[in-house]
Parts: structure tokens; sequence; C-alpha cells
């Protein structure tokens, strides 16, 4: 569990950075170490040079712009976590968030990292998906905006091309006052990878109307799924059988997946996961999208 | 490459490959061997040292990222040679451990826990040494340790920023009961070793 040898540069710019990148193929950037480290120890990564980008200033911070909010890269996952710019903005990244790893892990592991990984069970990239983030990625010429339906190409697959170094996210910030998030996840034990996860964020009207939603499923294929609800969209948020249309919107997009089938989970329990999961996490959102509305009648 | 690693207060200035983990400097360059290698890839634990007091795992930092940060490993937890802080006690005391091996892993990550939160609930606490592996305990008294220590240092008069000298560490139990201008209102069992237990 020893890594092979490797040259190690810690550049002072992101420029810089890209160009080292660029120059050498063979050469990772690396920001928090939290899964490169272990794939480095087992040498299923050998990099001539590991380029550390954790210390670079353009790379870090949470700020708000224009209807956005903005993670750099190597914003640490604790930091998102404790940040109350993301409670306020983000609550379903907020609430997510105490699902990726163990707190050691979060502590090293920043937000960029785990997007630029796309591990198919991973929360952060589950949450762009979901929320419909944009990925900043640049390289030593150009800085690209992708959207996370572009991004996530497959399993620890992304649109990342050689000499790319993710930049930031911009996570939509959703106006509506009245806005409830859910998020479950079931795996084999706390922070373990996850059989299925699903995330929901509601916005609801005075009345309790559905003004938004947007639902995500993680863990099923090989990356995370958003899936449509626009019939939920001006439905009363209590209206009978409301479950029952997100039940058959998740059984029909996994139908459409290649469903993962492994030793812990079959492709039909992690079907019966993710609705059931996907129920559960509506819920909550609508819970607290209704929160006091209800509690004043 | 040199590089400057501040252990427990410690300047060390070692000379290591850019492959070797803060782990195996930590252990071989720096002799500080109660820091555990355990699986060496992250899962189990045995290797967390706290990196300005957060908890994290050595053996997923490579030395040469290190420079900067105040490392605290095991050694660095007692108040004074030969003694065992609150928690370390608290270990012995409820036999928190077996064979030993997660036991500085378990100790630094409720160390860091009690101080970021003085009142954790059992949930906290499962949560906090969710990412550090035990093969022998169950877990149970590990918990218990932690809670128990938790107990003492709120009962205790002293607080974190009395000098670390061991002299320093033990209440004044001679002063009479009532003495606040000696800074002693009552000479707190939770002051002494073991709990004031013999």
């Amino acid at each position: 569990m020893k890594a092979a040898p490797f040259e190690y540069v810690r550049p002072g710019t992101l420029l810089e950075a890209c160009s080292i990148l660029a120059d050498d193929e063979d050469a990772l950037p690396v920001a928090g170490g939290q899964t490169l480290v272990p794939m480095l120890a087992m040498r299923l990564a050998r990099p001539t040079k590991l380029v550390d980008i954790l210390r670079l200033p353009e790379l870090t911070g949470i700020r708000r712009a224009n209807g956005s909010l903005i993670i750099g890269a190597t914003t640490r996952q604790v930091e998102a976590e404790s940040s109350p710019l993301v409670a306020a903005d983000l609550p379903l990244l907020a609430t997510a968030l105490p699902w990726v790893g163990h707190q050691p892990t979060r502590n090293r592991g920043t937000v960029g990292g785990s997007v630029a990984n796309a591990d198919p069970s991973a929360e952060i990239p589950l949450i762009a998906a979901t929320l419909g983030a944009e990925i900043v990625i640049q390289s030593r010429d150009e800085e690209r905006v992708v959207p996370a339906d572009d991004f996530f190409l497959g399993a620890m697959s992304t649109a990342l091309e050689p000499g790319f170094c993710v930049k930031e996210l911009r996570f939509p910030v959703w106006p509506e006052p009245r806005l409830g998030v859910g998020f479950h996840e079931i795996s084999a034990r706390k922070s373990d990878f996850a059989y299925a996860s699903a995330a929901v964020q509601v916005a609801a009207d005075e009345d309790g109307n559905c003004l938004n939603v947007v639902l995500g499923v993680g863990g099923l294929s090989d990356r995370p799924v958003r899936i449509p609800l626009d019939s939920v969209i001006g439905k009363h948020l209590r209206a009978t059988g409301l479950l029952d249309i997100i039940a058959e919107a998740v059984g029909d997009a996994c139908d459409g997946f290649d469903l993962r089938s492994d030793i812990h989970a079959s492709a039909s329990y992690r079907r019966r996961l993710a609705i059931t999961l996907a129920r559960r996490a509506m819920r909550d959102a609508i819970d607290g999208a209704l929160q006091g509305r209800e509690g004043a009648q | 490459m040199n590089v400057e690693l501040r252990v427990n207060g410690t300047e060390h200035v070692v000379d290591v490959e850019p492959r070797k983990t803060l782990l195996d400097a930590l252990r071989e360059d720096c002799a500080l061997t109660g820091t555990h290698a355990g699986c060496e890839h992250g899962v189990c634990g045995a290797c967390t040292v706290l990196a300005n007091d957060a908890p994290i795992r050595s053996c997923l930092l490579f030395a040469v990222q290190a420079d900067g940060y105040q490392i605290t490993t095991i050694e660095g937890i007692a108040p004074g040679p030969g003694e065992l802080s609150i928690l370390q006690d608290a270990f012995c005391e409820t036999h928190g451990m077996q064979c030993g091996f997660c036991t500085p892993g378990m100790v630094l990550t409720g160390h860091a826990l009690l101080k970021r939160n003085p009142n954790p609930s059992r949930a906290d606490i499962v949560d906090a040494i969710s990412g550090n592996i035990c093969r022998c305990t169950g877990y149970g008294q590990i918990i218990e340790a932690i809670e128990l220590a938790a107990e003492r240092l709120r009962g205790r008069n002293l607080s974190d920023s009395v000098p670390a000298e061991p002299t320093m560490l033990h209440a004044d139990i001679g002063a009479p009961e009532d003495e606040p201008e000696r800074g002693i209102i009552k000479a707190a069992e939770y002051d002494l070793p073991h709990g004031g237990k013999p």
C-alpha cells in the first residue's frame, strides 16, 4: 500500500497548474486526495506528477452571484457543510453533505474533487445533477461552463479532458420563499457507498400548490440522474396520489437505465429502493415546504 | 524533498520522498509510532491524527502536503509525561479497548469531538467515530468512554487555558471548599486523576 514514485509540485496559480497539466498528460491534480490517494496506494493510478491545487486562493470559497451560489472547487466538504450561505441558499446540498464520507474524510475532501471523481453513488454529484448546477472547468487556454447533465458521462467519467481542472460549481438558488428538501440513501453501513439515493427540492405557493420541483436519483446506474416531474407542477402538494406519481416516474426512469447489480444489491432491489427513497425524500420536502402554513391553520 | 512538519508543537524538518505519507513520516522520521498504520488506503481510521484540531487520515496525506498544519498525534494528547488525558483515562476505566490497535485513532477522534461539542449525544458520538473501525470491542465501551469523558470534562473546574504543566493540572485539593479568590470553588472529583477514584 505504498504509492509508486511521482514528482510533487505545488504551483502558485491556477494557470500555472493548468500549464503543468497540459504539458504532461500523465500528471494529475490533487486537492483533498480522499479518493486519489487510495488509488495511488493501490497503484490503480500512477501519475508522473501530482499537481497540488488545494491551496490555490482562486479555487476556494463560497459566494453569491447572479442568483447562484458559487462554490470553489477546493472548498472542503466540511466548510460547505458548516457554511451559513449553503444552509440558507442550498438547503438540499446542506442536507446531503453529512452523508458524504465520514467527518475525517470531509475535513480533507473537497466539493470539486467529489464532482471531478464522479462516483455514481456520490452525493455531491447527485445534488449538482438534481439542481442543474453548472461546472466551470479551466485549462491553460480557456474556461468552459458545463451543465451537470453534460458533465457526468459515466462511472468515474466526466467531460474533463486532459489539462482541465474543475474551477468552481455554480448552483442555482431558488428564489421561492417556501422551499422544502428531502434526501435519503441506503448503504451497507453509515457513509459507505449508497446502493440508491434520492434527492428532492420543492417550492410551494401560499396555498400549498407546487411551483417547482426537482428529483434526482443516484447509485442506480453509471451516473446521477434527474427525473422530470413536470406533471406535479401546479398540483397541490397534499393532493392524493401525488406520491404515487413520484413512484411511477422513478419506476419508469429505472426501466430506462442499465441498472447496476452486484453482490450487495441486485438491480431489482435498487429499483425498489429508489422508489421508496424518492417517496420518503418527497414527503420530507413537502413537509418542509408546507411547514408553518399548516401549523397556522 | 525537505518539509517542515509541526507535530505536537515541535518543529520537525524531515527529508522525504514525495510519495511518503504523513503516516509513514510520523512513524519513521519523527519516531512517533503511536499513530498506527492499518489499511493504508483511508478506510480504517487507525492512522487518524489532528490537523488544526480536525481529525484526518494521515495515510491520505503525503508528508510534503502537510507543512503549515498544526499536527497532533496521540503522543500530544496527554498533559504530561506518564500521565493520561481525561479521555484516555476514561478509555481505561470503561475498558474501551481490547487489542488497542484502533485506540489512538479513537482517542483523537473523540478528543476532537469533545473540543467541538462538549455535550455530545450518543448519536453524535456514534457519528463521530463511524470512520474508525474497531474489530474487538463492538464499540459499546468506546462510546461509553467518550460519554464518561464528556461528563468529567463538563464537571471539572480547570479549563483548557490552564498551562499544560503537570503541576498545574490538578486542583488544589487542600484548599478550603469555598475560596473563590484562589480560583477554586470546590475541588471537583473530575479534576483528579481517575475521576477521584482510588
